[in-house]
């Protein structure tokens, strides 16, 4: 298993993903990306969703990917991969690979076209156990297209669909639980995790890349045009997410060890992770008071159950 | 390596059986497929020479259709042989990806059972599938019994691997009427139809690691158009190939198969022109025909897809009288066939009277005495020199007669 241990290492490690893509400044997807990829020395197949990530590194006559890398659609990343892999292991059993040198699948999915379009290619090729890997870059919402809700989106969200109005708060529903519903495919390992805890991202893939069988990380990729924030305060946002334990870090072992990576010291209120955005700042206006405590509430209940499965050994 | 599947010269094989043969002796590296009436007995078939030894590649049995052509095209993409099959619904579904791998120009075999489409829902044969996937970029041959899905399956992982092709083909057969019905096929052995088919040859492949390779790049209109109209010029192209693939088959097996097939075409002043089972069952109402006095032929175009104006121009340039029979609904204009028979002819500069006949949707069963009646509509226009019948007709369509466009209206 590769390790990084010093941030000096991380940055002289070779770009499998290269700069001159054209997210946006502060994207965190990025970051991801390149803490994911450089993960393994080992040769890499990526696919990946339609969607932000695809369309700002892959315009044609240009690419930023230094591995073999492939798009089909918006809702078959993991149906795409698991065909590579299943090529792979053709191949390798026909004797027209070499058995010695090792390749990793990839895949990359926004919210989008994991939790909702993709999610059934997901399913299915999880439960197919193809050995691949796959990382959700989750920033809450159809951001490619402007701003949409999607199943990802938290409660009290303002979206171009789920828009805040005279008589509504924005989104009306909590984030679908996805990283959960993975750990119950039967993939040996599944994790979330943060641009902001690089190390713990990076061991997180690198653990991923090792496993046989499918691996599925949820990633939070704070998104500064729809989230509305300064482009400079993407880790910071990261920071304040997995800080308010809005988003804790975690990871499943065969859908039954979970393990809490991320503890912090100083449990934020989530009210600063909320205030810090402007999609939620109208939750800050009078009448809508109510939410930030139901919020803070949800937060805290699942916090205690990921403590309660961790204490448990379940 | 897979073990030898010993067939006599001589098979009782239904097209489904052929076709999975036909699968299991390309050696294909990875299937990904989904069931689905009336073509699931192809993945039965395969799974079973998997469970029994005589495949040795990938049988990857995804969650739907959708998935099933994306997995092929991760899997060509990746850089081996690669087939599927399907038939209808499971066809409509995978229709997104169908444009994708061909645009990304992955030679992925596809042996289609041709089934119609709901709604209302019906598992029994007709082209609604196939003239979904018209503009998909795909060639598409036409295969009118088992012995010629077996054939066209063989033919299609060579013309679509091929250096100056690289596109992904589909093999066609009539629901049940072929893909269902036992006759005598003459395979040939395992060794004789992989040699023809010969060895897969990588373009690009994904696993190629030295080489890393971008597949599925975003153009927009600085590059789309010129994407596009490369891969009309390949299928444009295509028919070269698929005439020495065909000539190359023929020197071995003996069978000859042509672009545009035809029977008693020499002198014929009326014409039926078909695609799939209908085209057998024409020939012998054409030989009723001719026993009433009417010089009546029937033609077949092999490949749908790219169409062969020319061929099918010149065949039918001295026939007084044709009739287009389309097995799918045409929904609000002539048929889809009927359109490439009037656009072929007046490319080329012939007028013949050409009226479309819309017959056997859903499996309704179209007979020898169905054609025999068309022959008789064609040659009251031969005869007339001038359309006297409708221009659109439904055979055997119950309650009262529908038609379209009647002489005088």
């Amino acid at each position: 298993m590769k390790e990084i241990t010093t941030l000096k290492e991380f940055a002289c490690t070779p770009d499998r993903f290269q700069g001159g893509h054209r997210l946006c400044p502060g994207c965190a997807h990025s970051i991801i990306v390149r803490e994911v990829v450089n993960a393994t020395d080992d040769d890499i197949v990526v696919s990946t969703a339609t969607g932000c990530l695809e369309v700002c590194s892959s315009i044609y006559p240009y690419t930023s990917w230094d591995v073999s890398w492939i798009h089909v659609g918006f809702e078959n990343a993991a149906s795409v991969i698991s065909g590579s892999e299943a090529m792979y292991k053709a191949l390798k059993n026909k004797g027209k690979l070499p058995v010695d040198k090792p390749a990793k699948f990839l895949a990359f999915g926004g919210d989008g076209g994991t939790y909702d379009i993709g999610f059934q290619a997901l399913s299915g090729a999880s439960e197919r156990g193809h050995d691949f890997m796959y990382v959700c870059l989750d920033n809450e919402g159809y951001m490619n297209t402007g701003g949409q809700r999607s199943s990802a989106t938290p409660v009290g969200a303002h979206t171009t669909t789920s828009p805040r109005g005279r008589v509504s708060y924005g989104e009306k529903r909590w984030k679908k639980d996805l990283t959960m519903i993975m750990s119950h495919h039967g993939c040996p390992y599944v994790a979330t995790a943060a641009p902001s805890k690089w190390k713990d991202l990076a061991k997180k893939a690198a653990k991923g890349f090792d496993t046989e069988g499918p691996v599925f990380i949820n990633a939070l990729s704070p998104c500064t045009t729809e989230w509305k924030f300064d482009p400079a305060d993407t880790i910071m946002m990261s920071d304040l997410a997995v800080d308010s334990c809005v988003f804790p870090l975690y990871e499943i072992e065969n859908g039954t060890k979970l393990t809490i990576t991320y503890r912090p010291k100083n449990k934020i209120p989530v009210k600063d992770y909320l205030g810090a955005q402007g999609r939620f700042s109208h939750l800050f206006k009078k009448g809508n008071e109510w939410l930030i405590d139901e919020w803070q509430k949800h937060v805290d209940e699942y916090w205690e159950y990921l403590q309660k499965r961790e204490e448990a050994g379940v | 390596m897979a073990e030898k599947y010993e067939l006599k010269t001589k098979e009782v094989w239904d097209g489904n059986t052929a076709a999975a043969h036909a699968l299991r002796q390309a050696q294909v590296d990875v299937v990904a497929a989904y069931p689905i009436t009336p073509s699931t007995p192809i993945v039965q078939n395969y799974a079973q020479f998997l469970a029994d030894g005589y495949v040795d590649g990938e049988f990857v049995m995804v969650e739907s259709e959708h998935s099933a052509m994306s997995a092929c095209v991760g899997a060509s993409a990746a850089g081996g042989r690669v087939a599927t099959a399907t038939s209808s619904q499971g066809y409509a579904l995978m229709v997104e990806v169908l444009y994708q791998a061909s645009g990304m120009r992955c030679p992925i075999v596809m042996t289609v059972v041709n089934r119609a489409l709901a709604s209302p829902l019906n598992i029994h044969g007709d082209h609604g599938d196939l003239y979904l996937g018209r503009d998909a970029g795909w060639i598409h041959l036409i295969a009118n019994n088992p012995q010629e899905a077996y054939d066209m399956t063989l033919c299609a992982f060579k013309i679509a691997e091929d250096e100056d092709v690289r596109l992904p083909v589909s093999t066609n057969q009539d629901g049940f009427l072929v893909s269902h019905t036992a006759q005598i096929v003459e395979p040939l052995d395992d060794d004789t139809a992989y040699k023809f088919i010969g060895d897969y040859k990588q373009r690009n492949p994904m696993l190629d690691f030295n080489n890393p390779v971008t597949y599925g790049a975003q153009t927009e209109e600085e590059w789309h158009f010129e994407h596009k109209a490369r891969q009309h010029k390949a299928l444009m192209d295509s028919p070269a190939v698929i005439e020495r693939v065909f000539k190359e088959f023929k020197d071995l097996t003996g069978r000859e198969y042509k672009l545009v097939e035809s029977y008693n075409m020499d002198d014929a002043e009326v014409a039926v022109v078909a695609m799939g089972s209908n085209y057998e069952t024409a020939k012998i109402a054409a030989d009723k025909a001719r026993e009433m006095g009417i010089k009546a032929g029937v033609v077949c175009p092999r490949s749908f897809r790219p169409f062969p104006l020319k061929e099918v121009a010149e065949i039918l340039k001295n026939v007084k009288a044709i009739g287009a029979m389309d097995r799918s609904a045409p929904m609000g204009t002539i048929g889809a066939l009927h359109n490439e028979i009037t656009g072929a002819l007046n490319a080329f500069g012939y007028n013949s009277i050409v009226t479309g006949y819309i017959y056997g949707l859903g499996g309704r069963d179209t007979t020898v005495e169905d054609n025999l009646e068309v022959f008789k509509d064609l040659a009251l226009n031969a005869e007339a020199g001038k359309r006297v019948t409708p221009l659109q007709k439904f055979i055997k369509l119950r309650g009262p007669e529908l038609s379209f466009f009647k002489v005088g209206e």
